[in-house]
């Protein structure tokens, strides 16, 4: 018994790490699904679910319940194994990526030396899942839409991956925790040094989860139905996860990479050392919130389940108080926890605000009909990240070898690659009106 | 395609039904389809993505209106005409009920004709707010239907207020109107138009300078002014290809001579000036309603006709500006209380027609842009 | 002790996989199992703690090769080939070809049935894997790479060409 323990001890704190993801994850997606229904809600001038539970937040149960009780439907002369393992591929893939993150300082599964390729390399492997998807439904459509999806998605993982490695260029090391050390060490996020490379990633991350505007393949109103139009009940449900799980995982390589991981903003300077005290503020307004509302729920039970929700809030505002007290307890200096508590803190709200942005997105803008898609990919975004590239190549050997201070020559880098991107613009608008001449005379 | 042989496939351009391209296919848009606005269905012979020709077929909501005309009475047919374009059911009913006026030979009062142009302005502005709307979900924007039904839902409040109804209002009735202008219908209206110019500038800010909606819509589906005049289109359709033509100002009804505005046309007639032409007449229609708001003539409502009604045999054509088109009325009496017959010109029908010639050339995510900028409804087209 | 146990499940894997391979008649199953035989591999290679090869292996030839091959796969209507004869008139040829190259196999192994695994073959193991390829890469092979990067946009070239309906 004890050599099965001193057998497995190595690999007790990882393990319980991956159980704690795989466990929350699901809960996690099931809200950032109510999230985004709610937020949808509030820039469409309604308010959202409002019914199961006080303001809809008991929806997601109430949805997993459903889709878990459902018919488990397979179309007739759908290949049944690969049916079975499709949505399989794409959850695994996606959670799998969320092996390497860096959730806080002591909070993280593997720390790869090779972090951030295994986050792109598994990614990938999530496009099978797609396309085996279209395959086994045995739909000609399904089929269509299952490649045009796995198409965009190769074509944007190229201009992702430029973009990462614009980021890789600054940080000089693959593994994501040394990757946030090192903007510790910079004193500043990422995202100041090289945001040309932050906004390409934005963009082709949108593209790489399937969202608006680039979710042509999986719309409703179009022809061609998309991969998952035969799957219903759990299978749609793992699908649906493994969406939003790549949502998080892109969020999270943004965020480790651009967004300064756990750190909090300006993690250098000490003049602003206050905002260290704006998690457990954060949590205390939530709370606040919570309680004023309670009472003006029409039910007792709502009313009950909100007041819930605000002491849970309130305990993470105490959770996030503790380390910015002059405190020991039991040996350990309350203060040395900080890192690790508030870290955790300011990942998740930088995955979410990330995300957030994906959701306004989606709300604001029309969708790209297919080839404007591939358009913007191959012709736009492609280019202006490899210039940035070799931009900060440059930039990096000005500042080892001819002494100029980095950031000037980042600022020198971006304004050139500002310059490509909005010459790039000016010639595809001018082949575009271009085309529509030549529509207008031949009509 | 199991039924390529009993439709036929646009017999008189020539393609053989049996035979096609080695990369041709036919693609199905059913009656049933999120974008098709109604049940229309779509045949599209499609070389790779690219659309080589359509046929739509139309029919599944034929209800033999014309045909029920002959066996009402003049009175008992006008709620009919609303059904047929029900999204702008207003408009219906005045063409019909002024048609009629027109064939008896009487006129409405003052007070009537410039309340029946306030309520068919407002069912204008109600009719682009929708057709607006759904334009955007299908090329993708999820937001401005939810912000141009919120505007909608004042007008039909309004509507509700006046005669009860919100969608079959049956507003106007033959030689003039039932309900006089309720307690603080003008201070509504004037609430609403005060209201709206901000809301349209939130369309505006939405969509009309957006990248992507500019090019899913600049260059897709263009229909040529010589086309548009050959097919007969009217309304937007045949205003966004550049030629400036309005029944309200060509052969004025109702009140309109009396009130300024303006018609916008656009350029290439593409989808992109159809939304700009829109979003104008909409602007315009504000103003046509706050100048007849200002002052309504007082008077009576109703003009002296008997209850019994049987017009003089002879026939008449009479048309209005729908906000599809020209909507038209012909009517034919032969001295009893019920038509002989009763031929409606319907706007989207002929406006239809357009569409096989809008849509060669481009993809299949170009015809579902392409039917909403058409602004069809299948009840009128049908009837 | 975990080392060898994940090393037997890793190879039974791939060979389990590579038979599969080549014995199922519907090829996208059969590309699935090729998925699941470059992923043990590169198992094998995480085991060897040549992690860039590893990751390498898993964008290059599962998440770049394997997806192309899925492709074709299923553009191309296969039905056909659900319903041919799978054996060929040159199957004895081909057996005998086999078990020519299986007697070599076995002979290479006998032959070495003495030698002792003393450690890994050679070189320090650091955990500076990636900068150490990339060093050497760029430093000492700088021209092949160069090379086979020109073969590649040629490879490149030649598809899109090929594929263009209009030049």
């Amino acid at each position: 018994m004890n050599a099965l323990v001193e057998f497995f001890r190595p690999h007790l704190l990882p393990l319980l790490y991956a159980v704690v993801i795989v466990a929350v994850l699901p809960l996690i997606a099931g809200y950032i699904v109510l999230l985004e229904r709610k937020i949808m809600a509030d820039m469409q001038a309604r308010l959202g679910p409002m019914r199961v539970g006080p303001h809809g937040l008991l929806q997601p149960i109430a949805d997993a319940v459903k889709l878990l009780i459902k018919e488990d439907i397979i179309p007739e002369n759908a290949d049944r194994w690969i049916f079975w393992l499709a949505p399989l591929l794409s959850v695994t893939a996606g959670m799998l990526a969320l092996a390497a993150f860096p959730f806080g300082p002591a909070f993280q599964i593997a720390d790869l030396n090779i972090g951030l390729l295994f986050i792109l390399g598994i990614s990938s492997m999530g496009i099978f899942g797609i396309v085996l998807g279209g395959w086994a439904s045995n739909s000609h459509y399904s089929l269509l839409g299952a490649l045009r999806s796995a198409a965009q998605l190769v074509s944007y993982e190229t201009a992702a991956g430029m973009a990462v490695v614009g980021g890789l260029l600054l940080a000089g090391t693959l593994s994501t925790r040394r990757i946030v050390e090192m903007q510790a060490e910079q004193g500043t996020w990422f995202i100041f040094l090289a945001p040309i490379a932050f906004f390409t990633y934005l963009v082709a991350s949108i593209a790489e989860t399937n969202r608006a505007p680039f979710d042509l393949p999986e719309a409703e109103s179009e022809l061609v139905a998309g991969y998952m139009t035969e799957y219903s009940g759990f299978r749609w449900a793992l699908y649906f996860l493994a969406e939003y799980t790549n949502m998080v995982v892109v969020a999270s390589v943004a965020t480790t990479l651009f967004l300064g991981g756990w750190l909090r903003p300006f993690p250098g300077t000490t003049w602003l050392n206050f905002l260290d005290y704006v998690p457990p503020l954060l949590m205390l307004l939530l709370a606040g919130y919570c309680f004023y509302r309670t009472p003006r729920q029409p039910v007792k039970v709502q009313q009950g389940f909100l007041a819930a929700v605000g002491l849970l809030c309130l305990l993470l505002a105490v959770i996030l108080a503790l380390p910015l007290l002059p405190l020991a307890v039991g040996g350990i200096e309350a203060q040395s926890l900080r890192p690790a508590i508030h870290g955790g803190f300011w990942f998740l709200f930088k995955v979410f605000a990330y995300m957030y942005v994906f959701m306004w997105l989606r709300f604001t803008f029309p969708r790209y009909r297919f080839d404007q898609l591939m358009k913007l990919g191959w012709h736009f975004l492609i280019p202006v990240s490899i210039v940035n590239v070799m931009g900060i190549g440059v930039a990096l050997v000005l500042d080892r070898e001819a002494g100029w201070p980095l950031w000037q020559a980042l600022v020198l880098t971006t304004l050139l690659t500002l310059a490509v991107a909005a010459y790039l613009a000016v010639v595809g608008e001018r082949k575009d009106s271009a085309a529509v001449g030549g529509a207008e005379r031949s009509a | 395609m199991s039924d390529t042989r009993a439709s036929g496939f646009l017999p008189q351009s020539g393609i053989e039904t049996t035979v096609l391209g080695a990369d041709e296919i036919i693609l199905n848009m059913g009656p049933q389809h999120p974008s098709t606005h109604g049940v229309l269905r779509v045949k599209l012979k499609l070389d790779g993505e690219k659309v080589v020709e359509s046929e739509c077929i139309i029919g599944y909501l034929h209800r033999g209106v014309e045909k029920i005309a002959e066996h009402r009475s003049y009175q008992q047919f006008a709620p009919y005409v609303d059904r047929m374009d029900y999204v702008a059911a207003v408009s219906n009913g005045l063409g019909y009920c002024e048609a009629v006026e027109k064939l008896m030979g009487v006129e409405a009062p003052p007070r009537a004709r410039v309340i029946r142009t306030i309520l068919t302005e407002l069912q204008r502005i109600a009719s682009h707010l929708l057709w607006l709307g759904t334009h955007a979900l299908d090329i993708g924007a999820l937001t401005p239907v939810f912000y141009c039904f919120r505007e909608r839902e004042e007008i039909l409040k309004i509507f509700e207020k006046y005669c009860g109804a919100r969608l079959t209002t049956h507003a106007f009735r033959i030689g003039g109107l039932q309900y006089e202008a309720y307690d603080g219908m003008e201070q509504d209206v004037r609430r609403f138009c005060d209201d709206f110019a901000t809301k349209i500038e939130e369309y505006e800010q939405l969509l009309t300078e957006n990248r992507i909606w500019v090019g899913r819509t600049r260059g897709v589906g263009i229909l040529t002014a010589e086309d548009a005049i050959a097919i007969g289109a009217t309304g937007p359709v045949i205003r966004a290809s550049g030629v400036k033509w309005d029944i309200r100002k060509a052969m004025p009804y109702a009140a309109y001579d009396q009130y300024q505005f303006e018609i916008p046309t656009g350029k290439n007639g593409d989808t992109y000036d159809r939304y700009l032409v829109r979003m104008e007449e909409m602007r315009q229609s504000r103003r046509i309603c706050l100048q007849a708001i200002e002052n309504i003539p007082a008077g009576p409502i109703m003009a002296r006709i008997g209850k019994v009604l049987k017009p003089p045999p002879g026939e008449v054509y009479h048309a209005i500006e729908a906000p599809k088109g020209e909507l038209g009325y012909y009517i034919v009496s032969d001295g009893t209380t019920q038509p002989y017959r009763v031929r409606i010109r319907p706007p989207s029908f002929i406006n239809l027609q357009a569409f096989d010639r809008m849509v060669r050339g481009h993809l299949v995510a170009d015809v579902v842009a392409i039917i909403g900028t058409l602004d069809i409804v299948l009840g009128e087209v049908d009837r | 002790m975990l080392d060898l146990i994940l090393f037997y499940f890793f190879a039974t894997l791939a060979i389990v996989s590579a038979v599969l391979v080549v014995t199922r008649r519907n090829a996208v199953h059969s590309a699935i199992f090729l998925i699941t035989a470059l992923l043990a591999t590169a198992g094998i290679f995480l085991q060897l703690q040549a992690e860039f090869v590893f990751i390498v292996q898993i964008i290059l030839y599962v998440g770049g090769i394997m997806v192309l091959f899925v492709f074709v796969i299923m553009l191309v209507n296969l039905d056909v080939t659900l319903r041919q004869m799978q054996f060929n008139r040159g199957w004895l040829v081909g057996l005998v070809l086999a078990v020519a190259l299986g007697a070599q196999l076995a002979y290479a192994l006998f032959l070495g049935r003495n030698v002792q695994l003393t450690g890994p073959a050679g070189g320090e193991l650091s955990a500076q894997n990636t900068e150490q390829v990339g060093q050497v890469l760029f430093q000492n092979y700088l021209l092949p790479f160069e090379i086979a990067s020109i073969l590649l946009l040629v490879a490149m070239i030649g598809a899109v060409v090929m594929a263009k309906k209009r030049i």
